[in-house]
């Protein structure tokens, strides 16, 4: 009889599985707006793996949480930091494509 | 017999929510639309959301839905109704690089969850305190106020670029494009 379980390997199986989806959206999208969502699912995906190893290794205490909160933190902070320069970018380039920004090329 | 029904109620609800999370990941990086792509992440982040609630972290997930599923979902939407085409379609496309990335996405894949069945960490789980946001708030203002006052200065610091970097810059002498 299969018995249903869930222990800390789940965890860091979906975790791993989560940050490979964001890992081959950030290298294989043109969009760059797709390529930022791309990035808040792989954080989403660390933060999986901390609050999994806060109740399986730390119960007691919640620094794992903390950090996950920290981590949220950045990531709504870099979300709008990138989606600004994103629309500075389009108002000259009038493109959101990653394939023509090369301005900084030699 | 209690306790054996709650943690095969925790399972089923687990493995239900891990797939709908990859499912709509994947849903995220595969359609066409950008704005759908938009909508399948809102349902990601709040099903992420129940999966912080198995794990007992229901101030996370709280924090989850109110900053992803309502704060980010919608910067997000604002930002592409600010830069839009025509029509939507074909706004979500794939570069060429598609097959490099799959090959290295799969070597990622395979040795973290090679490392991790490596590590050989198995601790049972023990009991978790219920008055979470108390012992989250004392640890937040007293051991880590440091962390917590330069996560108060980056948001202002990220505000203010944000403000800065999407003004309409009018005197821009530079007209090289």
């Amino acid at each position: 009889m299969l018995t249903l379980t869930v222990s800390l390997y789940h965890y860091l199986i979906l975790s791993a599985v989560l940050f490979g989806i964001g890992l081959f959206g950030v290298l294989s999208k043109k969009n760059a707006i797709s390529v930022l969502i791309c990035i808040e699912l792989m954080l989403n995906a660390i933060n999986i793996n901390l609050v999994a190893f806060n109740k399986y290794m730390t119960p007691g205490d919640f620094v794992g949480q903390l950090f996950a909160i920290f981590v949220i933190t950045v990531a709504a902070a870099e979300v709008g930091v990138g989606l600004a320069i994103i629309i500075a970018i389009y108002r000259n380039k009038l493109s959101v494509n990653l394939d023509d920004f090369d301005w900084l090329k030699w | 017999m209690e306790l054996l029904n709650s943690i095969s109620w925790v399972a089923v609800s687990f493995h239900t929510l891990a797939a709908v999370v990859v499912i709509s990941a994947l849903l995220v990086v595969f359609s066409r639309n950008i704005v759908h792509s938009v909508f399948w992440l809102a349902a990601c982040f709040i099903s992420l959301a129940g999966v912080f609630m198995t794990l007992n972290a229901d101030f996370v997930a709280m924090v989850q839905v109110m900053v992803y599923a309502g704060a980010v979902c919608i910067m997000v939407v604002f930002a592409i109704m600010l830069i839009r085409r025509r029509d939507m379609g074909d706004t979500n496309l794939f570069n060429g690089q598609t097959v490099a990335a799959a090959g290295v996405v799969a070597l990622v894949i395979m040795l973290s969850g090679f490392l991790s069945f490596k590590s050989g960490v198995v601790v049972p789980p023990g009991p978790v305190p219920v008055n979470q946001v108390d012992s989250i708030a004392t640890a937040m203002l007293t051991k880590y106020v440091i962390p917590f006052e330069v996560a108060a200065l980056l948001l202002l610091v990220a505000l203010i670029g944000a403000i800065f970097l999407a003004k309409e810059v009018k005197a821009d002498a530079d007209s090289d494009s």
